[in-house]
């Protein structure tokens, strides 16, 4: 049995996924990516090998991609996470139109074609407005855990309005707020909403058409899978493996690799 | 003889290019010594060929400005700018000119004259506010010239109809205006003959540079529209209408007439044929373009070349029997294909996709430049919804380091290789 090994090194964490022939996850793994992004793809990819005990050589092909995907240095090639992810969201909901990736600097707009290839990206612009990094923010701001966020904003009855989509300034408007009096979850559920709202135009951007994938860390927040679904009024596919999509889809192409270079069985008989 | 004649005609283009460029400068550095008069112009409609029959030196406030981004020290001029209390909203190259002037002219390739007049056309916005900073900085003549647009969306600017003999009798009128303030700056007596002289040169430039467009449909291309054609850019524009010119483009002609036949392309290996809408991405120029080089993509053309020549990507060439009305008709007919160019450039990329083979189009909107980058977006989903064709929409600044990103520039790049790649192997399969 081979394996093959997706390593997604992002701006705040990096992730590892091992798959099989068969193209089954066997194991995967989180870790913060911190200042040495080389030390944390290794020790990403070393975690998810020794969760299955697996070893190292037997994983046949290892594809890096993320921003630090060129200091996966042990990986065999680079693919773009924009590639990736549309691979990863394709592979677990396999009637994906349209994937919504959120991360922790980025934000990106996929649009797939029917036979699962990329049509139409976009990314936030320059700054991190739109992102992971603004509930970030938001986590700092109020002293809550960011895990916490998503369910306290579901509390919220009167949410406000958050008027600022820039990152630094979030922090003092949240401030503001929580001068005014207002109520946490409420503040909370202002800026899921906030996000949501340009998060949806930048799909707009690309165009929507269902399904819509959300893949990315911050698809493990409840409070923005509602606010999407809300704004969008459907229903979002997101599943356990949403965080991990980049480094899924890495590892489908390293598959894709591994079996390329494979004799088809009895090819050899047929040639003699 | 044939031997001798090829001999060095590859890459002659850019080499004398280069030395023309330096000419140039020492020129107008000359200029700035002696105190001698010089026009302020712009790259859409500078009027060199009447400005050439007064002997002015011709200053490009763009092209110092963009000089100073591909040399690296925009930043400075910028901030001294932004010190002065110009916001960081307002176009690169004008901030960079103020500096420039705030500095008495001093200029990484010499000392750039003050005006003595400056000529204006109504193709970009900000050209009219901009020639209202030297007038109060300078108290000179600043003349606007206002060039009718399209009075419909599209690229067919070549009628005859009652309103463009209007339009264009309007266009001679202002150009006469224009010759009473030369003859009023300079002291000088304007010259038809001369006028003829230097209109048959501009001729030779058009006719050149329109073929030498057609001929980069050659596969493989022969030169990059980024890299190379700006270099062509900058001598079409400071040595319109001069014997110098003339000479440089029939030799830039010839050059990529013998690559053509030789196939002599610009990559050894040229995989995919790209077109680039916008304006380059100068405080990184070398590297945004090797970020796609180094897939094989190379930029076959581009809408900069067609608006930053002013038009001259038409190739009109004035009748010397009727110099002055020509010379209306012509810069009718180019200033209005320029802006064309810039406002509709969807249909001037659709016109390229059809005849040079085109697997990508790349737009490249910049931040300081609402003029050229408005409608981008939309131009780009037409452009999609009529071609099908795959397209890339990045996001930089012809002058301002600070807002360009390169690791995000890259991973778009990056992606969208993958995408052409992955698009042209599923071709192949269902060929």
């Amino acid at each position: 049995m081979a394996y093959a090994a997706g390593v997604d090194v992002g701006s705040t964490q990096t992730k590892a996924t091992i798959i099989n022939e068969a193209g089954e996850i066997v194991s995967r793994s989180l870790t913060d990516t911190g200042s040495n992004v080389v030390h944390a793809a290794e020790a990403a990819f070393q975690e998810a090998l020794e969760s299955v005990k697996l070893r190292e050589e037997e994983v046949e092909y290892i594809v890096g991609t993320g921003y630090g995907r060129y200091r996966v240095t042990f990986g065999n090639t680079q693919v773009t996470e924009i590639s990736c992810h549309a691979r990863g969201a394709v592979h677990m909901f396999p009637q994906t139109r349209t994937v919504l990736d959120m991360g922790g600097q980025d934000t990106k707009a996929i649009r797939i074609g029917s036979s699962g290839e990329i049509l139409d990206f976009c990314m936030n612009d320059k700054c991190a407005a739109g992102t992971g990094r603004f509930l970030g923010a938001a986590s700092s701001a109020l002293e809550i855990p960011l895990d916490e966020l998503g369910p306290t904003a579901l509390q919220s009855s009167k949410p406000v309005k958050i008027s600022t989509t820039c990152t630094v300034f979030a922090e003092s408007e949240v401030i503001s707020w929580v001068g005014k009096g207002k109520k946490i979850e409420d503040i909370l559920w202002g800026v899921h909403q906030s996000i949501a709202s340009r998060s949806v135009g930048l799909m707009r951007r690309v165009g929507i058409e269902e399904e819509v994938s959300f893949t990315g860390g911050v698809a493990k927040n409840i409070g923005m899978i509602t606010a999407l679904e809300e704004k969008l009024e459907l229903k979002l596919n997101v599943s356990d493996e949403s965080h991990y999509m980049g480094a899924l889809g890495a590892a489908l192409f390293a598959l894709d690799s591994i079996l390329k270079t494979r004799v088809p069985a009895g090819h050899l008989e047929k040639q003699q | 003889m044939e031997k001798k004649l090829t001999e060095g005609i590859v890459g002659r283009g850019n080499q004398d290019g280069a030395k023309l460029f330096k000419q140039w400068f020492e020129l107008l550095n000359q200029t700035a010594e002696t105190n001698g008069l010089a026009a302020y112009v712009f790259v859409m409609g500078s009027m060199a060929e009447i400005l050439q029959v007064f002997n002015l030196p011709m200053v490009f406030p763009e092209i110092n400005s963009l000089q100073t981004a591909v040399r690296r020290v925009a930043h400075e001029y910028l901030n001294e700018a932004e010190d002065y209390g110009y916001s960081p909203d307002i176009c690169g190259y004008v901030k960079a000119d103020v500096a420039l002037q705030l500095r008495g002219g001093n200029h990484p390739m010499g000392r750039i004259p003050k005006p003595a007049l400056a000529v204006l056309t109504n193709a970009c916005n900000t050209y009219i506010k901009w020639g209202e900073i030297w007038e109060r900085m300078y108290g000179i003549p600043v003349f606007v010239l206002d060039v009718p647009g399209s009075r419909q969306g599209g690229l067919l600017t070549f009628s005859g109809d009652v309103s463009f003999e209007n339009d264009r009798r309007y266009v001679e009128a202002q150009i006469r205006e224009l010759i009473t303030l030369c003859e009023e700056v300079t002291g000088k007596k304007f010259d038809i003959d001369r006028l003829r002289e230097v209109q048959g040169y501009a001729n030779t430039m058009n006719r050149s540079w329109k073929r030498i467009l057609e001929l980069n449909q050659s596969r493989p291309s022969l030169f990059n529209a980024l890299t190379d054609g700006t270099i062509y850019l900058g001598v079409f524009n400071g040595f319109r209408g001069l014997k110098e010119g003339a000479e440089y483009f029939q030799d830039l002609q010839e050059e990529m007439e013998y690559k053509a036949a030789n196939g002599i392309g610009t990559l050894t290996d040229e995989k995919y044929r790209l077109v680039f809408a916008g304006v380059p991405c100068y405080p990184i120029f070398r590297r945004f373009n090797e970020l796609f080089t180094n897939w094989g993509g190379t930029f076959v053309n581009s809408t900069y070349l067609w608006f930053a020549s002013g038009g001259g990507n038409r190739g009109y060439e004035y009748d010397l029997d009727r110099p002055i009305e020509s010379l209306a008709e012509g810069v009718l007919l180019s200033v209005r294909d320029a802006m064309n160019s810039m406002f509709h450039q969807n249909l001037a990329l659709e016109e390229i996709i059809d005849s040079y083979d085109i697997d990508g189009v790349i737009f490249n909107p910049i931040k300081s430049c609402r003029t050229v980058s408005t409608g981008l977006a939309d131009g780009r989903r037409a452009l999609m919804a009529s071609r099908g064709i795959s397209s890339l929409f990045i996001e930089s600044d012809m002058m301002d380091r600070r807002v360009v990103s390169e690791a995000q520039l890259k991973n778009r790049i990056d992606a969208f290789f993958e995408g052409l790649a992955a698009r042209k192997q599923r071709e192949l399969t269902t060929a």
